[in-house]
């Protein structure tokens, strides 16, 4: 006992840290649910994918529909866009994509995106024939001034990446899958 | 600030009590004897004023929550119900709304004048950080409050402040997962903010208590900034100052009541008035009045600085402007505390209130043309002012002579000297 007690450390102090580090673990392991609980729960994970149609949507148009309540953005280009999209210079880009790494090959005329300014998260205008387009022909964040272009690229303003693309998957030549 | 208690309990029963619990001692001495500096000008009412305006919203929040429904589904129409059914509840809603207003308005004169008189030296550098955190909570408060209307300018306030905690790197994205409770702000979002909306405000009076406590120890800063000196200096609380505070509490009364009863939905924002869409953004989001100086900080900075993007370095400045107020204390390193006796500090504090009010102006603008530069230029101001120029003239200033005493400032020096005498 006596040259324990000399050496520096004890079994008391073993224990006083053995009972520290366990009573640690334990208000972690009580505190984690308390805050987990504020993360999307199993009937927000469980709206993953939602599938539709393509084939009614027209050259030029554009529609949007809700995936985890989020707008997706589809649109129908025409050839002049995709020409368009495609003659953009990399180093004019913020975010650099070349305009066939944003669509499905063979699909090109198909853009599809989530609809959320990258920059603090509003819906760009351009879905509509009315709606501003910006500088680049594309989409146009109200919000803080975000141009992007007519493939979803951005350009100008304060949003640091392109629209975001969806995970999708063409079940058939006009049936989409996203999610 | 004890030593002063003039407390005697007259009769055994409140002697019994006050040997128990000494609740009445302590009010005596908190609330009615407190010694006051006798100059303290009208800029020292407004904290008496925040209190009570901090009641206001409690009681009335309590009864709202009465008839408020959280959910995305009921929520607009449950408060349009109170104002439009609900025996009084449009003047309760009124009062609500108009009252996280007259908070802020109450809070910024609060905030200067702390700015003006150098009240955060010291010994007062933790009443003055309290008041920061006060004034954090509040913003949270009042942003989440305004969420649960659930109009358009609620649901789009809601996605854009959450969005800002996406621009920290690594763990921005948890967090904003954490916050909202989905893939887009929705129910789950709405509910906890309900919660925390109920919660902030008893924390915030609870940091009232620590602030009034850490205000109690050295007692009141004053207009000369010279510390109390003699009991020749000071005034009891009560009733001196608890009537002038009850004063400005009903002259702040009328302009309240005329919001209240004749414009309850001037300083807000019409689009609120549409219940919310996820699909459809306003054309021009703006937050509550009482943001806009640092949302024009957030928009300013629109493009990159070295590896950092616009995106975070507009969430690091909008952060950072009000973090840094928690260390203005040690950046002011001037020994004189009242702006009275600054010469050099007097035109650059007018200029960065000018320049707070520039702000608030700019971020109500749309993000284009000269108001881009000018809120480029105001943001370079409000850091500037912290952080190069209150360090640099309180190194280089020569103060104007300071009073030897509140007496003397008061009586000038024959008199006070005349007192002393006495
Ligand atoms: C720190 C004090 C508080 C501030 C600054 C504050 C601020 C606000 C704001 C700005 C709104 C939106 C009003 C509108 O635009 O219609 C609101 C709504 C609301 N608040 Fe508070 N509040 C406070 C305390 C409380 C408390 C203590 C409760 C109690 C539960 C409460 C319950 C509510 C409810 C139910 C609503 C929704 C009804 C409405 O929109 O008027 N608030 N609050
Ligand atoms: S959210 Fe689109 S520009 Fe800010």
């Amino acid at each position: 006992m006596a040259s324990e007690a000399t050496s520096g450390t004890t079994r008391r102090d073993f224990l006083y840290v053995a009972t520290g580090a366990v009573g640690a673990v334990g208000v972690g392991a009580a505190v984690w649910p308390l805050i987990d609980q504020m993360n999307p729960d199993a009937s927000v994970r469980a709206l993953a994918s939602i599938e539709f149609d393509l084939a009614p949507v027209g050259v030029g148009e554009s529609f949007t529909i809700t995936w985890r309540g989020q707008p997706i953005f589809v649109r129908h280009r025409t050839e002049a866009e995709i020409a368009e999209a495609r003659a953009v210079p990399m180093e004019d880009l913020k975010d650099p994509a070349t305009d066939l790494e944003r669509v499905v090959e063979g699909k090109e005329q198909w853009l599809i995106m989530i609809g959320i300014c990258t920059h603090l998260g509003c819906v760009p205008l351009g879905q509509k024939p009315s709606d501003a387009k910006g500088d680049y022909n594309g989409w146009f964040c109200p919000c803080h001034g975000s141009h992007y272009d007519i493939a979803g690229r951005i350009r100008k303003g304060p949003a640091p990446l392109n629209l975001v693309l969806p995970p999708i998957e063409f079940l058939s030549d006009t049936i989409v899958k996203v999610g | 600030m004890s030593g002063n208690s003039s407390y005697n309990p007259t009769g055994a029963v409140e002697k019994w009590f006050d040997e128990r619990l000494p609740i009445l001692r302590f009010s005596k001495e908190h609330l009615m004897d407190f010694p006051t500096p006798k100059n303290i000008n009208y800029w020292w009412t407004f904290g008496a004023v925040l209190a009570f305006i901090l009641v206001i919203q409690i009681v009335t929040g309590i009864v709202l929550a009465m008839h408020y429904v959280p959910n995305s589904e009921l929520a607009f129409n449950s408060v349009e119900a109170i104002r439009r059914d609900v025996n009084y509840g449009r003047i309760i809603q009124g009062t609500h709304a108009v009252g996280a207003s007259m908070f802020f308005a109450a809070v910024y004169i609060h905030i200067f004048r702390g700015l003006y008189y150098g009240s955060y030296k010291a010994p007062r550098e933790i009443l003055w950080i309290l008041g920061v955190v006060i004034f954090v909570l509040m913003m949270a408060t009042a942003f989440m409050g305004y969420v649960l209307p659930w109009g358009q300018m609620s649901f789009w306030a809601a996605t854009v402040i959450t969005n800002i905690f996406a621009a920290i790197p690594v763990i921005g994205d948890p967090i904003l997962a954490l916050l909202r409770g989905g893939f887009a702000v929705d129910n789950a979002t709405l509910n906890r903010f309900f919660s925390l909306h109920y919660l902030l405000p008893f924390i915030i009076a609870a940091v009232v208590g620590l602030h009034i406590w850490a205000l109690h120890v050295p007692g009141n800063n004053n207009p000369v900034g010279v510390e109390v000196k003699s009991s020749h200096d000071t005034l009891p609380f009560h009733p001196y100052f608890t009537m002038k505070d009850l004063f400005v509490i009903v002259v702040v009364l009328i302009p309240f009541a005329w919001f209240v009863f004749f414009a309850p939905d001037i300083l807000g924002h019409p689009d609120n008035y549409i219940p919310a869409d996820p699909l459809l953004t306003p054309p021009h989001i703006v937050p509550e009045w009482y943001f806009l100086p640092f949302y024009a900080i957030l928009r300013a900075i629109d493009f990159d600085m070295w590896f950092i993007s616009s995106k975070l370095g507009g969430v690091i400045f909008f952060g950072g402007s009000i973090l840094v107020l928690f260390f203005v204390p040690w950046l002011d390193r001037s020994k004189v505390r009242s702006g009275n006796f600054r010469p050099l500090f007097r035109p650059f504090f007018w200029l960065f209130v000018l320049n707070f009010l520039m702000l608030t102006y700019l971020g109500a603008q749309v993000a284009e043309g000269i108001y881009v530069l000018l809120s480029k230029v105001g943001t370079a101001y409000y850091f500037a002012y912290f952080l190069i120029i209150l360090p640099i003239i309180s190194r280089v200033e020569r103060p104007a002579p300071l009073p030897a005493s509140i007496s003397e400032s008061v009586l000038g020096k024959a008199e006070a000297s005349g007192e002393k005498g006495q």
